[in-house]
């Protein structure tokens, strides 16, 4: 469906940061259900590193809202552990680039238990966690590693790309009996949208969204460059007639909707801040050439990170790091 | 009550009876394993029944339990069933994992255990989850991870042990010290001579027992899990014990000799623990060959239950992943569904 279409089918939304959209979804999920909870790194008191989780431990308390040790392998698989006996932790795990350090609990006992165990299990836990550059954080807090989440069997992976997105995949998240990964790209916590405030408005993993309709192009774009694309689509729009679609749900992935697009559009441009090599990019180019190969009218464009880690200085980092510039030239050279 | 506790003579006998199924079920799985039957890896846990069994039996039946990757005796302790647990080593569909498991990951959450696991160090954060869950949820459990003394030196466990400690959760974490990780010795491996002195670190007590003494680990753990469920936190309980055969089926074992070995079998502890009731007046000659020969029957059973089973059909390797299935997925399983199971799994 298209993203109009959803926000029109919401009966009130208010405008809203992506931050606020994520700490909305919290809220009504820790009210909603009491099994769920929050555990992180200065999650509570001092309401998470980028602010997200501002508020809450004032509203819901220590057992709720719970700090931990800085221990992300400790806690990430006490998540897991917890997940499979009764309760559904949502776990926040500072910036993407410390998931290495947990990445035992995650491949190994998340993703494998339900399927090893032969359906003796349940994992109803939820990670969320920020990526990308853009900050001047350099190497080691701009990564975009929601590839790997999406390459491995048995977890599922989220980006939202908008605010709506941002509230309404957080709480499918949460309510999925699933492992799924929230991945926030940090810089677009302060973009604005559209957001319903139903308290039952959720996105189902696994479709994508139409943000903008077009004839010409399909820009199939993730998290901040969804907006940027957007941009970039209404600044070509006496040119050349732009389709921006919000991924939204890496795993699944919606191949339907990316699909019909590139049918109607017969161009495609891929945009995710991942590095560009064995990626979210090559997935989607793959099922697009599966499904509606023959409907293609000129080579696919991939947008991303050129395989690269984020430097430090902002010349550099501008350098690397995609936008909606990038997207533009790739539009320019297929039209 | 638990299912069995040594308080009483009728645990005891349930105590021994399951030291004796766990040596019988493992010598058995190795004699299958040697003639080609059971794939893969198997480890056996002869030698250490009293430390699994001396554990479960200060435990309630709803407890839980994260093992390692030599579970089996845990899983009998635990009180699995043998056929099922016989069957997912011969990989069947009606074993407990419907043969996706196989020896290194038996599993029965319901029941309370949380899987044996590949991974050296890996089930302690999950028994620190499930002390969470238990402590989140006001229940009147406790969570009790086992570990290997190879795996005292993972950073996960560290993690997990802090974790529990710094929230008071309702954790025990039984060090099962069988003085070897594969083939390096303990001593090669640890700068403390205990095990249980790492407890220091986190202020929790830690204690050191002779883990070839089911009644010593029984009170050991039994203290530990009051001191949990009274709201103190974890404690951590070092069990000294050790393995007869090699790490693995087929381990040579060229880091030790046999007299190293004959020496701790005269500490058996399925022999002590037996000679103890005989002299109490508890048991006898007859009726501990009784109790023998029923449980070979039982594993002879179980043998035959695993070999007659039906291997899982292959279509079956697309349940269990979510779940919700995603289409990624459901598109094989219902190719595999459509043929019969007769595609192979890597084609689109
Ligand atoms: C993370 C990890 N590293 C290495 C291995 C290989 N491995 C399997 S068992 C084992 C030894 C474990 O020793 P210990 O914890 O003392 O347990 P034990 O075998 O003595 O019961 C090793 C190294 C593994 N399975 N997982």
């Amino acid at each position: 469906m298209t993203a109009q279409a959803e926000i029109e089918r919401a009966e009130e939304t208010e405008t809203m940061t992506v931050r606020e959209a994520i700490r909305m979804a919290l809220r009504e999920e820790l009210q909603r259900d009491e099994d769920v909870y929050l555990m992180g790194e200065d999650v509570g008191k001092f309401g998470g590193v980028l602010e997200v989780t501002g508020g809450l431990w004032e509203e819901f308390g220590d057992e709720r809202v719970r700090d931990t040790p800085i221990s992300e392998a400790g806690f990430i698989g006490a998540a897991t552990g917890a997940a499979a006996t009764g309760t559904r932790p949502v776990a926040e795990l500072m910036f993407s680039d410390f998931m290495g350090v947990s990445m035992e609990q995650i491949m190994n006992q998340m993703a494998k238990m339900r399927y090893m165990f032969g359906g003796k299990t349940g994992m109803p836990v939820t990670v969320r966690t920020t990526e990308g550059g853009g900050m001047g954080a350099a190497s080691q807090h701009s990564g975009t590693v929601h590839a790997w989440i999406a390459h491995f069997p048995g977890l599922k992976a989220v980006a939202p790309g908008t605010a709506a997105a941002a509230k309404g995949l957080t709480k499918a998240a949460v309510r999925s009996n699933d492992p799924v990964f929230v991945f926030e790209n940090k810089m677009i916590y302060e973009q604005q949208g559209e957001v319903p405030t139903d308290e039952e408005f959720t996105v189902p993993l696994g479709e994508a969204a139409v943000e903008r309709e077009g004839e010409d192009v399909t820009v199939v774009a993730t998290q901040r460059l969804v907006g940027e694309s957007l941009q970039t689509a209404d600044s070509l729009s006496d040119d050349v007639s732009v389709e921006v679609i919000d991924v939204r749900s890496l795993y699944p992935l919606d191949t339907e909707t990316i699909a019909d697009s590139v049918r109607k559009t017969g161009r495609l441009v891929v945009a995710d801040e991942s590095p560009l090599s064995y990626g979210v990019h090559a997935e989607i180019v793959s099922r697009v050439q599966e499904e509606a190969f023959f409907s293609l009218d000129a080579p696919i464009q991939r947008i991303g990170t050129p395989d690269t880690h984020m430097p430090f200085s902002p010349p550099l980092e501008q350098e690397v790091l995609p936008d909606g510039d990038d997207v533009r030239e790739a539009i320019e050279l297929i039209t | 009550m638990a299912d069995y506790t040594l308080e009483t003579e009728e645990g005891r006998r349930e105590a021994l009876r399951r030291m004796l199924t766990i040596r019988e079920f493992d010598s058995t799985a190795g004699d299958y394993f040697a003639d080609g039957e059971i794939p893969g890896f198997v480890h056996l846990y002869i030698g250490e029944e009293a430390v699994g069994v001396g554990a479960c039996a200060a435990l309630e039946p709803d407890d839980y339990i994260a093992s390692t990757h030599r579970g089996h005796g845990h899983c009998i302790a635990k009180g699995l069933d043998p056929q099922l647990m016989m069957a997912e080593l011969f990989g069947k569909q009606d074993g407990y994992c419907n043969g996706k498991g196989g020896s290194m990951h038996i599993a029965d959450v319901d029941a309370g255990m949380l899987g044996a696991n590949g991974i050296v160090g890996a089930g302690p954060p999950l028994a620190t989850g499930a002390a969470l869950s238990i402590d989140y949820d006001d229940r009147e459990q406790v969570a009790v991870g086992f570990l290997g003394d190879g795996a005292v030196a993972q950073g996960q466990v560290h993690e997990a042990i802090n974790l529990a400690a710094t929230w008071d959760l309702p954790a025990v974490f039984v060090v099962e010290n069988n003085r070897y990780g594969e083939g390096t010795p303990v001593e090669e491996q640890h700068n403390v001579d205990d095990l249980s002195d790492t407890a220091g670190a986190y202020d929790i007590p830690g204690v050191t027992v002779d883990g070839m003494d089911v009644t010593a680990v029984a009170e050991a753990v039994e203290e530990a899990r009051k001191r949990a469920r009274s709201g103190d936190g974890p404690t951590i309980v070092e069990a000294e014990t050790y393995r007869y055969r090699g790490h693995y089926e087929g381990d040579e074992q060229p880091y030790r000799d046999e007299d190293e070995i004959e020496k701790w079998k005269e500490q058996d502890p399925i022999d002590r623990f037996s000679d103890l009731l005989i002299d109490r007046g508890e048991l006898t000659e007859e009726e501990l060959e009784e109790m023998r020969s029923e449980i070979e029957a039982e594993i002879e059973e179980a043998i035959e239950y695993a070999q007659d089973a039906p291997l899982p059909d292959p279509s079956e390797a697309y349940e269990d992943m979510f779940a919700e299935m995603p289409p990624e997925i459901e598109r094989f399983a219902s190719q595999a569904r459509a043929d019969g199971g007769s595609l192979g799994g890597d084609r689109r």
